[in-house]
């Protein structure tokens, strides 16, 4: 039902339009890359205040006051042109290994940033000052790094199409996780 | 040696071939050159951002620039250390591209700004936001903006 839907988006005008586009797709591509300095570039400074190797005299309340804003407001951007991005091919991206894996590592760190304001966010008041943070801030912080990493590389490798549902025979595992219709790649 | 022979050298040697043939060196550089970009923007983003009096105004300007300053020195080195190879792997197909040489000209006036004029002026214990701080913020910005812009172009041309 999904992969109708998106057949159906992806045969829209304004899907086509953007594809064969000259300058809107990689306008969108560049805003979403030049983002990542100020968002994945922000929360990585986060990380590294969490593990004691940077900015080790500002307090950690002072960063997740005054420095996250900019983070949300990057992420808007990310997701904002990231949707741009996927209309244009959708079904593409739908069965992409690498996007998978993306938006896999997304929920992953998701997850983090949640656990990480419910619980050891919780307490920074009074830990806020220290070079040394407790063990649930740093394990925090190095899931996010590990995870956010691991989507920017993974978007990266989206752009090779090398597991492409009509790049048959693909190993079993990855129809398995892509989701590829098992008739097209038996046919090739 | 014209300009044209010096990159079809880049491209033969040993280094260039090494991941013009590979599949999975360009793609992994391509990746690692991103991750330092990241960091290197995000470095130089909390700076700029903090002179032009829009971040963190209760933290002293010099203090967060001493707090990333090692993080921007290894995340430049590795930008170097990823472009490089990078670049040799298809010098050929680069030397074509003006974005390419857009990056390569705006490149030496954004490190000589930063070392020369926005380093000093950040790290000075002095320093708070104003006119003076808040020019030099928006020219690091621009500078920065178009080296990684038109090194993303390149990508898209030739």
């Amino acid at each position: 039902m999904i992969e109708r839907w998106l057949t159906e988006l992806g045969a829209t005008t304004w899907s086509v339009a953007l594809r064969d586009s000259h300058y809107v797709w990689p306008f969108a591509e560049s805003l979403h890359v030049l983002t990542l300095a100020l968002f994945a570039g922000s929360a990585a400074l986060l990380d590294l205040r969490l593990l004691g190797a940077a900015l080790t005299r500002v307090p950690v309340t002072a960063l997740t006051a005054r420095l996250l804003p900019w983070t949300r407001w990057a992420f808007v951007v990310m997701v904002a042109t990231g949707v741009l991005l996927f209309c244009a091919t959708p079904l593409l991206y739908y069965h992409d290994l690498f996007f998978r894996l993306k938006m896999l590592l997304v929920a992953v760190a998701g997850v983090n940033v949640f656990v990480f304001h419910a619980r050891a966010h919780r307490t920074a008041s009074a830990w806020a000052r220290e070079a040394q943070l407790p063990r649930s801030a740093r394990i925090a912080a190095i899931v996010s790094l590990v995870a956010w990493g691991g989507v920017i590389v993974s978007g990266r490798l989206i752009a090779y199409n090398w597991y492409a549902c009509d790049k048959a025979p693909l190993p079993a595992a990855v129809v398995a996780f892509t989701g590829c219709p098992v008739a097209d790649s038996s046919r090739r | 040696m014209t300009l044209l022979a010096l990159f079809e050298w880049m491209q033969a040697s040993w280094l260039g071939q090494t991941v013009h043939t590979s599949r999975w060196l360009f793609p992994l550089l391509e990746s690692a050159h991103l991750l330092a970009l990241s960091l290197l923007g995000g470095t130089l983003l909390l700076v700029d951002l903090r002179m032009l009096g829009l971040l963190l105004p209760d933290q002293p300007i010099a203090t967060l620039a001493r707090g990333v300053q090692a993080w921007r020195t290894r995340s430049l080195a590795a930008m170097a250390m990823t472009g490089v190879p990078l670049l040799f792997s298809e010098a050929v197909k680069c030397y074509g591209i003006r974005a390419f040489w857009v990056k390569l000209a705006a490149l030496p006036f954004a490190l000589a700004f930063l070392y020369a004029v926005r380093d000093p002026a950040a790290l000075d214990e002095r320093m708070v936001t104003g006119s003076r701080s808040r020019w030099i913020a928006v020219a690091s910005i621009a500078l920065w903006f178009t080296v990684a812009a038109a090194g993303r172009w390149i990508g898209f041309s030739g």
